[in-house]
């Protein structure tokens, strides 16, 4: 390893015209950023290989920022995001912190409700990035001119999954959805999707919630009777599709149910926007950074939390700015686009401020499938076959 | 057994070869851990050979006496007698080599080393690493002016190409070009770069000089999806007359016109179209072909495609031998 030469950039940028030039003539410029996690507390998942990380969404953040220096050593742009932990009781207090600072951009891992408050919270102080809720009230009734979606809408994977079961020619679905609020709303997109794509479900039960032991040693002894009861004598159908958002029986599903059928939605064929197993469209390389970088798998929240703070690093990078108005009018206007690992470039949908992205379809080891599938077919973009496109939407900015 | 035959057949295409002399085509197959070998003028395969894991970027040196292939996953450049197809040695290169470009001279080669942001500068005569340069995020492209004083890198997740002196190994130029630059290629006459962007859908024509933009080349297929166009590989031919790109997904090769950079033709080839190599002769023209498993043949006069012929597992890059 001698005689290595390691050609410092700082020293050479005097050197070069154009973009180099430029970097040498003015000062660094900060871009600041904010990643706000509210955790609610929870008991332990159904597995212990689902067992939340403590830098969930911290560690996408981090890489981010490192993809977003290296491009701004030659911009003359330095990024940062503060990582901030808060409960639903704490969320406001820190959130108020981070606006009195001056923090002009703010990437939350939230719920439904909480990240609607902290969006109203924020009001024009802020533009606030959602990396973790799904809820389709938020892109609609209940849509903000100050948010944007990097996480994608439960429409969004309900669609993903409906076009890959018509696909497959799988329309009779039996339809398992948990009782927790955010359940309900999650059954509720299924019901959409299959109106939209021509599926229909033959029967529909609700799994309760009673609390109790998920994970204790006799758990699978007691799930090898409940699970093959609970969806006894269901109508005939294709395929199970559990819509459980909090993780409390789904997984529990596949090779327990009565019949002899897949199950798809929270557990077995899932849609995601980042699986683990991906290795297309430079995915491998990808993967390989996260993982060096946090010596686990990246998980969903990482990704939209990296996406999150891509887009505002590529913003600065085309502006050539760190104005925050500028970068966000720049994010909203028709030429924002930005790489995702995912074979297209990603934009931002006007009329509700979600970023149309492919939905992966994977088990716990592979990507099964990428939807949207080349069978369905749009005006303006294939990515607008998943989720509420500009006719349906109920926003109003 | 396989190198023993390998001999075999070489040694009797020598013998009786005809005017046209044949040359050795090498295609890397990243999923297959070998390079599959084609004879250009029978299109047949002469024999498949293990190189190493995940080969993905090959080259061959001006002499034709050293074939160069990125063995990603083993963190180094294997080198191989084309004739033999036994190796000889092998190169540092940094974590994870994807792509490579050779000086003119055939030394030094240039490695882009994808999950390091660095390019490293070896010396191919004493092995060594002569630089490590840092440079934008996920480096892949790499190309080399003819006059061989400037280096090109493409940076995938920077969006940049960054101009590099190959003398002093300084970056002294960057240019913004679209989402996924994945490749770069100067004409022959050092008039102009072409550099494909895969995301965002163009080909940039950049003034090597002044490094600007001059143009942009985007590309519209009756039929195929917007998304589905993906430059990626470039080859021109000598005059400088006729640009050829890899269009990926949308399995088409374009064909643009060199003087007016307008797209002229769109051959349709095998699935995920990445990388293409010229015979020495420029009558054929090799394009690999990731998802179908084959690479096929372009007749360059006549602008059609002649032949397809399977290879190993998803086919990556490929070179031809100069003699």
């Amino acid at each position: 390893m001698t005689g290595r030469i390691i050609i410092l950039l700082a020293g050479l940028a005097a050197a070069g015209p154009v973009l180099a030039q430029q970097a040498a003539q003015k000062p660094v410029e900060t871009v600041r950023a904010a990643v706000l996690r509210v955790d609610v507390p929870h008991l332990p998942p159904i597995s212990r290989l689902d067992t939340p990380p403590g830098d969930l969404g911290f560690a996408g953040a981090r890489l981010a920022i490192l993809d977003n220096d290296t491009t701004g050593r030659f911009m003359g742009q330095d990024f940062e995001a503060l990582e901030v932990t808060a409960t639903p009781e704490t969320a406001a207090a820190e959130m108020e912190k981070l606006l009195a600072e001056g923090v002009p951009f703010i990437v939350t891992l939230a719920d439904d409700a909480t990240t609607l408050a902290l969006a109203d919270q924020a009001g024009d102080k802020a533009l606030v990035l959602n990396a973790r809720a799904r809820g389709d009230a938020l892109r609609g009734k209940d849509c903000r001119a100050n948010v944007i979606h990097a996480a994608p809408s439960q429409a969004m994977l309900t669609d993903a999954l409906a076009q890959f079961l018509m696909w497959k020619k799988w329309p009779n679905w039996f339809l398992v959805a948990g009782s927790h609020p955010e359940d309900i709303a999650l059954a509720d997109a299924y019901r959409r999707a299959a109106t939209k794509f021509g599926a229909k479900i033959v029967e529909e039960r609700t799994y309760e919630d009673t609390g109790g032991s998920r994970r204790s040693d006799s758990g699978h002894v007691q799930v090898q009777q409940q699970m093959p009861v609970f969806t006894q004598r269901a109508a005939e159908h294709d395929v199970l599709i559990a819509a459980d958002e909090n993780g409390v029986f789904a997984e529990w599903l596949p090779y327990e149910t009565w019949d002899a059928r897949p199950v798809a939605g929270s557990a077995g064929l899932v849609p995601r926007s980042w699986a683990p197993s991906l290795e297309a469209w430079g995915a491998t390389q990808f993967q390989n950074r996260f993982e060096k970088l946090a010596t686990r798998p990246m998980r969903e929240e990482d990704y939209q939390t990296w996406i999150a703070l891509r887009m505002i690093g590529e913003s600065a990078t085309r502006t050539q700015s760190t104005d925050p108005a500028t970068l966000k009018q720049f994010m909203l206007s028709d030429k924002f686009e930005v790489a995702g690992f995912k074979g297209q470039k990603l934009t931002i949908r006007d009329w509700d401020h979600q970023l149309r992205q492919p939905i992966l379809l994977a088990t716990p080891t592979v990507t099964a499938s990428v939807s949207p599938q080349d069978q369905y077919l749009h005006q303006s973009s294939a990515l607008d076959t998943l989720g509420i496109d500009r006719p349906e939407t109920e926003c109003q900015f | 057994m396989k190198a023993a035959t390998a001999i075999l057949t070489s040694a009797l295409c020598l013998g009786f070869a005809l005017p046209a002399a044949a040359n050795r085509v090498f295609v890397s197959n990243e999923k297959g851990n070998d390079v599959t070998v084609l004879d250009s003028e029978t299109l047949e395969v002469i024999g498949t050979y293990p190189v190493g894991a995940r080969p993905r970027g090959i080259t061959i040196s001006p002499d034709g006496k050293e074939l160069y292939v990125c063995a990603s996953d083993d963190d180094l450049v294997r080198v191989f007698n084309p004739e033999t197809m036994e190796e000889t040695h092998t190169l540092p290169s940094g974590p994870d080599p994807e792509l490579f470009v050779l000086h003119p001279s055939g030394n030094p080669l240039y490695i882009a080393n994808e999950d390091d942001n660095l390019v490293t500068v070896v010396d191919t005569q004493t092995h060594k690493v002569l630089a490590e340069i840092p440079v934008g995020v996920e480096p892949e492209g790499m190309g080399v002016s003819p006059d061989g004083k400037v280096v090109i890198n493409t940076s995938e997740t920077t969006n940049m190409a960054h101009f590099i002196n190959s003398e002093t190994f300084e970056i002294f130029g960057n240019v913004l070009v679209d989402s996924r630059p994945r490749f770069a290629q100067y004409n022959d006459q050092g008039t102009k770069l072409y550099v494909s962007s895969e995301i965002g859908g163009t080909v940039s024509v950049i003034h090597p000089e002044n490094q600007t933009i001059e143009k942009k080349i985007s590309f519209e297929i009756p039929g195929v999806l917007p998304e589905a166009i993906q430059p990626v590989g470039i080859r021109i031919t000598k005059d400088g007359k006729k640009v050829y790109v890899a269009l990926g997904p949308a399995n088409r090769v374009a064909v643009i016109n060199g003087e007016t950079d307008e797209v002229e033709d769109y051959l349709l080839v095998g699935q995920r179209v990445w990388q293409l190599a010229f015979t020495p002769d420029e009558k054929y023209l090799f394009t690999t072909n990731g998802n179908s498993n084959d690479v096929s043949v372009i007749d360059v006069a006549a602008n059609k495609v002649v032949k397809s012929v399977p290879v190993g597992q998803q086919p990556w890059g490929v070179v031809v031998a100069p003699n």
